[in-house]
């Protein structure tokens, strides 16, 4: 992984996780393979404060661990996974397509899901019921049937998926609680077994579900508890523990890849060139050649971050060197139209930011400089990566930026929640407007400017990084396309 | 005519015009004398004795003037409801226990409300409650007390610090006397302290975790709330997540 991921996978980390589990996991993903001592010593951490660390890292799925390379007696070892950890950057529109495929409790599904990395289905189903009971008028609340259905709905499409079974490992020297009689040794494969190794990795549990949500009384007094009548949940007497359920990130950037494609050739950009004639039978067999599709799609962006930067001068020339592979500086100007001197200015720019490269044909053995072809080029595939580290770069920068605008303003934000956490006990203990406006007032109106400006920034900078990520999907997906040949 | 090594990319990176001066000083480094370059100025369109810009010596400004403004951003119901999806994930991961906060050492003097406070999470136990059989047996670490008694993890309020190994023997006195003592009296007690543990071990008993360990803890009279150093003025309003995230 490039410096610029790991910075980005960083700031993630911390974000979510805070700053300890930032520490290792940065160091897992720059370091690779190690095992927990080495971890604890190289990054001056206490062990348990890496243990802890360790644990929440898989429960997310940012890390794994195998048993050690060097034999049945060595180490256990955890790696860190770059995308992985990038993937917390499209959250948000993992949670906004489950609402828009399967209404708000599908929302809530995989947001519960993501937030704790994985999940029982029963706990999924009661901490969800709750969730919708709460936003209920009272004396509402939510069957868990209808959980269970967008539940099922999402397993049935593949959108959640089980977690891969854990590979035996042997304990190590260094373990709490001894080995029980009956542990294999362990195993001799290293790479941990994927979800879809799993046969039964879309089948529901037989678990029966009866129940409504519980509405969580802001007080601590709550009738439906103090009786005692509802019968007592647990996942113990669900019978579906041990049985973990993730989010399958996959299955969703197959439905983008497609929203993509439909939304591009929508919007007529080349439709042709995504279709492709496969047969006569039937009248006529089209099939989508994804391949192609997800290249135009790459190529449309590349452009239009040529034009948005550079003009559309400078971008004409760009697309005319993807088309035409390889031309001399005369054949710029000519073919674009465009006089030799700002030809020349625009090549040099694009050339400066590496998106067009010089490459050298000699014309005699000897590479006499008179004597050789200087061809201008542009290659698709290694300007969409590097495209794709400047939006890395970008998204780390937005972040970078975002937590320096709350640190500059934290006095004044803490300011206005007091204020507001006040505000909202007077309403809630029935007080006077008076006594509320008094309460107001205590921030004054430059102050409140200031917030309203900070609130508008950090919103702007928020908001463009879910947008950089829809080109980094764009991008990643094309990368990944020409990989898997 | 065969173009030899059409294949052969060379990646030549051509510095940028205005360090034409520093280009001629790379000719002078292969000893092949002043001014000359390992490929011809004119097959890319420098003119002979054409003006080039001059040098420059220093870094590139921080922000440059942009010729080309960036488009805005899109706006929308869309990009509103993502950006609140954001916000709002970014608040609750902050408030679960995945957050991992170390244990800040006592600050100066130890102080008499320390007794009464909430303390930091402690660095060796672990305040949720993972499937042990899905991690290796070495990151195994203790579990906090009260989640132990609770299977299900909530969203709600935070788990209470941590207790001491000899206070939890005496909680669990506690609660084996106050379940003789619940047998006999249905009926809210008069005594409030009396109240607050039957309804906090009733609580317990139902999987809730909003009880008050602090009681049981120090085998004092007071309660928790009789200690007031002013410091939460307008209490505790988690439940009104109205206020922005950031």
């Amino acid at each position: 992984m490039t410096a610029q991921e790991v910075r980005l996978c960083g700031l993630l980390l911390q974000e979510h996780f805070g700053e300890v589990v930032e520490r290792i996991g940065t160091h897992l993903l720059r370091g690779g393979a190690q095992n927990l001592r080495t971890i604890a010593n190289e990054t001056n951490t206490p062990l348990d404060l890496v243990k802890k660390s360790l644990c929440v890292l898989v429960q997310h799925g940012a890390c794994e661990f195998v048993s050690g390379r060097r034999g049945p007696g060595s180490p256990v070892e955890y790696r860190a996974s770059c995308e992985r950890v990038l993937r917390v950057l499209r959250y948000p529109r993992y949670i906004y397509t489950a609402k828009t495929l399967y209404g708000d409790t599908g929302e809530l599904i995989v947001e519960e899901v993501l937030q704790r990395g994985h999940m029982t289905m029963s706990n999924t189903v009661k901490t969800v019921a709750d969730r919708l009971t709460h936003n209920m008028e009272e004396g509402h609340s939510m069957e868990y049937s209808e959980v269970v259905s967008a539940f099922s709905k999402l397993v049935e499409t593949h959108f959640l998926q089980r977690c891969p079974p854990v590979a035996e490992i042997g304990t190590a020297a260094t373990s709490i609680t001894p080995a029980t009689p009956g542990t294999p040794a362990a195993s001799a494969s290293t790479a941990p077994p994927t979800a879809e190794s799993n046969p039964d990795c879309y089948k529901l549990p037989h678990v029966t579900l009866i129940g409504r949500g519980k509405r969580r009384r802001s007080s601590d007094d709550s009738e439906e508890q103090r009786g005692g009548k509802k019968a007592k949940m647990d996942s113990e007497s669900c019978g579906d523990e041990g049985i973990y359920w993730q989010v399958n990130f996959e299955r969703f950037h197959q439905h983008f890849r497609d929203q993509a494609i439909i939304s591009a050739v929508a919007s007529k950009l080349d439709q042709m060139e995504f279709v492709g004639k496969s047969g006569d039978s039937g009248g006529g067999m089209y099939v989508v050649n994804l391949q192609r599709a997800l290249a135009n799609l790459a190529r449309a962006t590349l452009e239009s971050v040529v034009q948005e930067r550079f003009g559309s001068r400078s971008a004409r020339i760009f697309r005319l060197l993807l088309r035409k592979r390889h031309l001399e500086q005369k054949q710029v100007e000519d073919f674009a139209m465009i006089p030799a001197k700002e030809a020349k200015d625009m090549l040099y720019t694009l050339l400066s930011e590496n998106l067009v490269q010089l490459q050298e044909i000699p014309k005699t053995p000897d590479h006499a400089p008179s004597r050789t072809f200087y061809l201008y080029t542009v290659n698709q595939l290694p300007t969409a990566r590097l495209l794709l580290q400047h939006c890395y770069k970008t998204v780390a920068n937005l972040i970078e930026r975002r937590l320096f605008e709350t640190k500059e303003n934290k006095r004044l934000l803490e300011k206005s929640q007091r204020i507001e956490a006040i505000l909202a006990s007077l309403q809630a203990s029935g007080a006077e407007p008076e006594q509320l406006t008094e309460v107001e007032e205590m921030i004054t109106a430059p102050e409140r400017q200031q917030l309203e400006a900070l609130r508008h920034h950090i919103n702007k900078l928020d908001s463009t990084e879910n947008q950089v990520d829809e080109t980094v999907f764009l991008l990643e997906s094309y990368i990944f396309s020409t990989k898997t040949k | 005519m065969m173009i030899p090594a059409l294949d052969r990319q060379i990646y030549l990176r051509t510095p940028p015009p205005q360090c034409a001066h520093s280009m001629a000083g790379l000719g002078r480094g292969r000893g092949r004398g002043k001014g000359y370059m390992s490929f011809s100025i004119e097959a890319v369109g420098i003119g002979k004795g054409e003006n080039l810009p001059p040098s420059i010596l220093q870094p590139t400004p921080l922000f440059p003037p942009m010729e080309h403004k960036p488009v805005p951003l899109v706006m929308g119901e869309e990009a509103e409801y993502m950006l609140a999806l954001k916000q709002e994930f970014r608040g609750n991961m902050k408030t679960l226990p995945f957050y991992v906060r170390p244990a800040v050492s006592k600050k100066d003097v130890e102080r008499y409300s320390d007794k009464y406070q909430n303390s930091e999470p402690s660095d060796n136990t672990i305040e949720w409650n993972p499937d042990w059989k899905r991690l290796p047996k070495e990151l195994r670490i203790r579990v906090k007390k009260a989640l132990k008694e609770n299977t299900s993890l909530s969203l709600d309020t935070p788990v209470d610090p941590k207790p001491s190994k000899k206070t939890r023997v005496d909680k669990e006195e506690i609660i084996h006397k106050l379940e003789v003592g619940i047998t006999l009296e249905e009926e809210v007690t008069s005594d409030e302290e009396e109240g607050e543990k039957k309804k906090q071990e009733e609580e317990q008993q139902d999987g809730e975790e909003e009880y008050d360990e602090k009681e049981f803890e120090e085998e004092t009279d007071y309660i928790m709330s009789y200690f007031d150093n002013g410091e939460e003025f307008g209490g505790d309003s988690d439940d009104n997540m109205d206020e922005a995230i950031y």
